[in-house]
């Protein structure tokens, strides 16, 4: 018996490359975030929540702003894929379907982009001790 | 658009303590990924200057803001747990009903055990707030 798998039995399963890296992909995050969650809830228990000040200071502190910016990049990338397949289960409509896939990854990198965006500009002002500067320009 | 395989569909199993587990992974799943605009909001908040950060704290110190972030603290804690036992099973062990059975009431219990301590850290541990 050959073991090249016929190819009717191959038409229109999908790419098994990107199944495969889907799958890896949920795993991979899933490990990346045990230490990250425990260690960003850890942080949060704390800090007091409250203080404006100390909580920009915890923010720009330190590797703190590139722990932040990994974690929001795997927590994005693993709860969209996990939105992803629980959309494909659910959703019959194939048009409602790509519109529910397109929202959610839509919405995902949205998330990830701006919250990024917001730690480093926290960076960026604690730095600049007070003096606001906008899309990284100084305005007086 | 090709018809390709999915998760087999809910309406085949049998009702059973391992599918309970399942579902709530996949619901935990779900509400945590709703929180991430929590997160989103809260940064922003601290970006924005103090009058928008003391806004968003009395947002999230109130009624509505402490019973999603003691559902995230629950939410969490299951996920978490859950994720550990479904990545025991990606190793290919622990898949014996019995044992499927016995780590279902492992991540119930500890789950319990985990969100209560994590309750009682943001709400009562008395930290400077
Ligand atoms: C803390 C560490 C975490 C671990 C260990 C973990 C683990 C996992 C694993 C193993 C899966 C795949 C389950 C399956 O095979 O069906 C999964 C699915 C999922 N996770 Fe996580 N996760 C974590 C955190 C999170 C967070 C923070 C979010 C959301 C922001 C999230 C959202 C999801 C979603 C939406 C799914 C899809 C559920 C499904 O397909 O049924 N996870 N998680």
């Amino acid at each position: 018996m050959s073991l090249r798998s016929p190819l009717s039995k191959i038409l229109g399963r999908g790419s098994a490359k990107q199944g495969v890296s889907h799958w890896w992909v949920q795993r991979v995050t899933a490990i990346a975030l045990i230490p990250l969650t425990l260690w960003f809830a850890y942080q949060l228990i704390h800090l007091p929540l409250a203080d404006y000040d100390a909580v920009r200071r915890w923010v720009a502190t330190g590797l703190n702003p590139a722990w932040l910016l990994i974690f929001i990049g795997a927590v994005a990338w693993h709860s969209s894929l996990g939105v992803q397949v629980v959309i494909e289960d659910y959703v019959p409509h194939k048009g409602a379907k790509v519109v529910a896939l397109l929202t959610s990854t839509f919405l995902h990198v949205v998330l990830a982009v701006v919250s990024s965006y917001a730690v480093l500009y926290i960076v960026i002002t604690n730095f600049c001790g007070g003096i606001i500067p906008v899309g990284f320009l100084y305005l007086h | 658009m090709r018809q390709r395989p999915l998760s087999p569909h809910i309406g085949v199993y049998k009702f059973g303590y391992t599918m309970a587990t399942s579902i709530v992974h996949r619901a935990t799943g779900i509400v945590l990924s709703v929180g991430l605009i929590a997160l989103t909001y809260w940064l922003i908040a601290a970006a924005s200057g103090p009058e928008s950060y003391t806004s968003a704290v009395t947002v999230l110190a109130g009624g509505l803001g402490q019973f999603l972030i003691g559902g995230w603290l629950f939410a969490f804690s299951y996920h978490l747990l859950n994720g550990l036992r479904h990545l025991n099973w990606d190793l290919g062990r622990g898949l014996e009903k019995a044992e499927a059975r016995g780590s279902a009431t492992i991540v119930v219990v500890a789950t319990l055990l985990l969100a209560g301590a994590f309750i009682y850290a943001a709400f009562f541990a008395g930290v400077p707030r």
